[in-house]
């Protein structure tokens, strides 16, 4: 193991796999040239030439498109957006397009195509640039969507996600791409399947489930509820679908108590899906009723205070779990 | 494989029939309930794709809109799957499950039916754009109705075609009407094939009534991609004689209009040429005829007589898990 950051870690997936198969491509905005508006396909370029990384236009819509029809035609293209905000414009591609064509063709055609990019709120971006979107993608049948919080997971997903025979959407997040964590070395291959979650930290009082930003937010917290004597566990979902429900209940049939912290909209939000399925198949397990730790139900502000007040933070999630624990 | 230029003219019109009897007998099953959704018939338009296959090789990639009954047909896909399909069957060319807009048959390389306007012409850059990198020589296909070029799906696939020099014959269907809305009504251009100019791709006006000017246009162009990758826009003018799906009376035009395009029609004029050159007798074109409604009549009897996928498959084709259907 070594440490590396989130961004090596995703330019080590895309290498390796392009490295793998001649069939996989990577494609989007300023990914050749310029190196990735985040420089995580930086050297790409200079490695695989420009048959392979393709800068496109400004034209979401249309290269999405182009990689679903290269699909089709067997070939296996990385999409990249530079941020899932963009692929609002993209979005008849991914949701019409993408998912659908393997029913509506009668499972004559599969679409093995990975989206990729940036998503959630990063930093006084303000409403247009600052979209969750995993809610709205997950609700999609045909479609797979992750959302890595760690390097490890950032490699080990993406690569999955290129392999996979279906439409991957990768969900990384703007504001993890400098950080660091221990990941295997490149000689040994590291490969974590969609739908399995992973326990981040094991405790005994109460289940915390998190995902993508808010799983270091969720690991914070937990460092100040132990000096508390409330030992929090983390379960990181991984993957919003499928999602790995098993996972959920085996940790809150231990701790009796749940909090999700999540970084999309509460209305309709990923949480609320976990909560049914709590409830549902775990009632008895529960001790209190679950938490929601959520963005505010409004556009995001750009002014700093108020971006930080829309948002799930340290606060808002210290004192959902004091409730649930009822301290 | 068959080469293009070999390709038997009358053979080509007994296609024609074909289409344009398995549109009539789908609009008289679909008034007898026995098919469901939308039904967009291609009636008037026959010449355009059959003159459109009749000039590529089985292996180059065909993709198209809603109105794609007779695209699987002259690709080769046989009546029977086309109206199983109209009915909802396990034996339709996509198990009943894509219906009427969404005609799939990846063995003959027809790669949909694709009922959202527009959303099909980047599938089609993607198409080509896996020829070009692969080096194949193949072209792609790509139909469209008027009504699709003022989609932003549209302009953004005609620069990213451009951009890219991609080996595409973007070839619109101009049947005058995108719905009810005339193309006077909806675009700022005088004719459709300066929107081509706007991207620099080579276009040409072509009559979408006559088989043989269709055919030739595209093989010249097809055989120009081949030698250098590029791509190329054809209007293709022509007339759909029912209204724009089952449920259009089509009032928004005259009968005069309809009457005028009728005595142009792509298959009397075909039967005309053939037969003024000695290669088709009366007899042969009615044995053809015959011919399609038989073959039309069994389609029915083959759809009515077929099953319906089991219920619990419906989750089987969410998700590719590694074996093709």
């Amino acid at each position: 193991m070594r440490e590396i950051t989130y961004r090596q870690a995703l330019n080590e997936a895309l290498a390796e796999e392009l490295e793998r198969d001649p069939n996989v491509f990577l494609m989007g905005e300023e990914v050749a040239e310029y190196h990735g508006a985040y420089k995580v396909s930086q050297g790409l370029l200079e490695r695989f030439g420009p048959k392979r990384i393709i800068d496109t236009p400004i034209s979401e819509n249309g290269f999405a498109g182009l990689g679903v029809g290269a699909a089709m035609a067997g070939l296996r293209p990385i999409i990249e957006f530079m941020t899932w905000s963009f692929s609002l414009v993209a979005f008849d591609q991914v949701v019409n397009n993408a998912p659908n064509m393997f029913m509506m063709s009668g499972g004559q055609f599969n679409i093995p195509i990975t989206f990729r990019g940036p998503n959630g709120p990063a930093h006084q971006l303000a409403a247009t640039h600052s979209h969750a979107t995993e809610n709205f993608y997950a609700s999609v049948p045909g479609l797979k969507v992750c959302t890595p919080a760690t390097p490890r997971d950032a490699k080990g997903l993406l690569k999955t996600a290129i392999r996979d025979d279906n439409p991957v959407l990768v969900l990384e997040a703007e504001l993890l791409y400098s950080s660091k964590g221990m990941v295997e070395p490149p000689d040994e291959e590291l490969l974590i399947p969609l739908g399995q979650a992973e326990v981040k930290r094991e405790g005994s009082d109460v289940s915390i489930i998190c995902y993508a930003q808010t799983v270091s937010l969720a690991i914070a917290v937990a460092a100040q509820l132990e000096e508390e004597d409330i030992s929090a566990e983390i379960v990181d979902l991984r993957s919003i679908k499928p999602l790995d429900e098993q996972a959920i209940f085996n940790s809150v049939a231990k701790t009796h108590r749940a909090v999700i912290v999540e970084q999309d909209r509460p209305f309709c939000g990923v949480g609320a899906e976990v909560c049914y399925r709590i409830q549902q198949y775990i009632f008895d397990e529960l001790d209190a009723p679950i938490m929601r730790v959520s963005q505010e139900d409004v556009p995001m502000p750009y002014n700093e205070k108020l971006e930080k007040f829309v948002l799930p933070n340290a606060d808002k999630l210290m004192s959902a779990v004091k409730k649930v624990c009822y301290a | 494989m068959q080469r293009p230029e070999q390709r038997d003219e009358v053979e080509m019109l007994a296609m024609m029939l074909l289409i344009r009897r398995f549109e009539e007998r789908a609009s008289q099953q679909y008034q007898a309930q026995k098919i469901g959704g939308f039904c967009h018939l291609y009636i008037g338009q026959e010449a355009v794709v059959v003159g459109a296959v009749a000039a590529v090789r089985d292996d180059d990639y065909i993709i198209t809109a809603y109105r794609d009954h007779g695209h699987a047909l002259a690709r080769g896909t046989s009546a029977n799957a086309c109206m199983a399909e109209l009915f909802g069957k396990a034996t339709g060319c996509t198990r009943g499950l894509g219906g009427s807009m969404h005609f799939f048959d990846k063995k003959n390389h027809m790669y949909g039916g694709h009922a959202i306007v527009g959303a099909h012409v980047p599938l089609a850059a993607g198409l080509a754009f896996a020829s070009k990198y692969r080096e194949e020589d193949r072209v792609t296909l790509c139909f469209f109705g008027d009504g699709a070029i003022n989609q932003g799906s549209f302009h953004e696939a005609l620069n990213l075609i451009a951009l890219y020099e991609l080996p595409v014959i973007l070839i619109c269907e101009n049947n005058l009407f995108a719905m009810g809305t005339s193309v006077k009504r909806s675009t700022s251009l005088k004719q459709i094939i300066d929107r081509a100019e706007g991207y620099d791709i080579p276009g040409d006006i072509v009559d979408g009534m006559n088989f043989r000017e269709v055919r030739d246009k595209i093989a010249e162009v097809a055989a120009s991609i081949r030698k250098d990758p590029h791509p190329a826009f054809l209007e293709v003018r022509t007339y759909r004689y029912r209204g724009h799906s089952m449920s259009d009376p089509a009032s928004y035009r005259t009968k005069e209009e309809l009457e005028k395009y009728r005595l142009d029609d792509p298959i009397i004029r075909l039967r005309a040429q053939l037969t003024r050159e000695g290669k088709l007798t009366n007899e042969q074109f009615d044995a053809l005829d015959k011919k399609a409604k038989q073959t039309v009549l069994e389609s029915v009897k083959f759809a009515e007589q077929s099953p319906e996928l089991p219920i619990e498959d419906v989750y089987k084709y969410a998700y590719f898990n590694g074996e093709k259907k």
